[in-house]
């Protein structure tokens, strides 16, 4: 028995359209938006600049400092404004998925400040926000070792299946019920950051991390393309 | 390879072992990779990326512009936009000071054209020991992407003296994108920074200083 999806997509087809856009923000120093389906994510990027407060300057190598918001209209019901304890906790994540490929060492006392807001959510927002920040800090001008792009796998009942949406992710809870696992993957095909909550075998996790591979160099070719565009 | 192209973080610009890794590159295996985004360009087999946007890098030797942010026992500190504070001793300043009134010669809010003679762990320090340096008092103050300013300059000079002939002004390009204009009428000022803010919003098109050219005789009264 094998899970259809509702809307008609193959199991390891992502979402479309995916749209990536460079220089959104002028204020900033770097910027890019990043839509899969109906998630949009927008990441603004400032510095490097001076760390403040200043108990928090580390003086042997720079920091990065990403902040995700979600937007109160970004979803159906309101959610309220400010931090939360969700948020709080992608900020980290989105950190320590980016840090592996960020080159700040030379930046002593200094922070590179990554505001990710997603104006639109639909499931997978915070790997639309890896997406959108990694294509904002080149922008920016800050040395990388490597790009990142990131996309959630799912299992839904005994399937798996790439890039859940909202239905899949919370709504479905047939048989086994739903699991999400985003992965973030560097182009040279690096793990940098992979989070998972629910009950999956070895076997199938390893199809996942598979599956996932594969769509993250999907997912690049429409980051260096936008980039590209861009400089021209 | 042989023209320009842009380059991504990650993106292999070349394989082969005789090139050499410049700025904004890096050597892997017996490939060059770049780590930043922006033009990738090989020039005698070393190959080196110019960024494209991104906040203002000091390097020693640039001309700069800055304000005044606060003044010390033996200095003043100088705010230039970038990361680390900058620096300018009392000792860097061709004249004599009285150590007790260092206001006088630079005060509060003062913006001050200097050089960069020294980066280090600890910041920039700043000398305006040479000629065209020093507190700026009269006339404007225009604030220009930094990634810009060296089609704002031209190829040694052309574009800068091109804007200088054609509107009387007095003008000094710092590195960190601020540029000082001083002319005898505020017209003339107000032309020059109309002139410059044409270059950097077409600083793309080739041949920049022919269509400046042609942009002074259509504009100019």
């Amino acid at each position: 028995m094998t899970y259809k999806r509702k809307d008609g997509r193959k199991n390891d087809e992502l979402r479309g359209p995916i749209v990536a856009k460079v220089g959104v923000v002028p204020n900033a120093d770097g910027s890019a938006m990043f839509q899969i389906g109906k998630t949009i994510a927008i990441a603004a990027v400032y510095g490097p600049k001076k760390m403040h407060p200043q108990h928090s300057q580390n003086p042997e190598k720079g920091t990065l400092r990403c902040t995700y918001n979600m937007n109160s209209f970004s979803v159906e019901d309101r959610i309220r404004p400010g931090p939360s304890r969700r948020s709080t906790e992608i900020s980290k994540i989105t950190e320590w998925a980016i840090e592996p490929v960020l080159m700040i060492e030379e930046y002593a006392n200094q922070v590179v400040d990554v505001h990710i807001n997603i104006i639109q959510a639909d499931a997978g927002t915070r790997c639309a926000g890896i997406n959108a920040a990694a294509m904002a800090l080149a922008h920016a001008g800050i040395p990388m070792k490597d790009m990142v792009s990131s996309v959630s796998v799912g299992k839904i009942d005994k399937t798996i299946v790439l890039d859940l949406d909202k239905f899949e992710d919370s709504e479905f809870e047939d048989g086994e019920g739903s699991t999400d696992i985003p992965i973030t993957f560097t182009h040279e095909g690096k793990l940098t950051h992979i989070q998972l909550d629910g009950k999956i075998s070895p076997e199938q996790l390893k199809e996942a991390i598979e599956m996932g591979k594969k769509s993250c160099d999907e997912i690049y070719e429409v980051q260096k393309k936008a980039l590209k565009e861009i400089g021209k | 390879m042989t023209d320009r192209k842009i380059v991504i973080p990650g993106e292999v610009i070349a394989t082969g072992d005789d090139y050499l890794p410049g700025e904004g590159t890096e050597k892997r295996k017996n490939e060059i990779v770049a780590i930043k985004f922006g033009l990738a360009e090989e020039f005698n087999k070393l190959i080196k990326v110019i960024p494209l946007s991104g906040s203002y890098q000091p390097r020693r030797g640039n001309t700069v512009i800055g304000k005044v942010d606060n003044i010390t026992f033996n200095g003043w500190v100088i705010d230039l936009g970038t990361a680390s504070s900058a620096f300018l001793p009392v000792s860097e300043v061709p004249k004599y000071v009285n150590r007790n009134d260092l206001e006088e010669v630079l005060d509060f809010g003062d913006m001050v054209v200097a050089q960069i003679f020294e980066i280090n762990k600890r910041g920039i320090d700043l000398t305006i020991r040479s000629r065209g340096l020093g507190r700026l008092d009269q006339g404007i103050i225009i604030k220009v992407n930094p990634h810009k300013v060296p089609r704002v300059i031209g190829k040694e000079g052309s574009m800068i003296s091109l804007i200088k002939d054609n509107t009387g002004c007095k003008i000094t390009v710092g590195q960190n994108g601020l540029i000082w204009i001083s002319g005898d009428k505020i017209e003339d000022e107000l032309f020059a920074k109309k002139a410059i803010l044409y270059i950097v919003e077409n600083s793309i098109i080739s041949g920049l200083t022919d269509e400046m050219n042609n942009w002074f005789k259509e504009n100019s009264k």
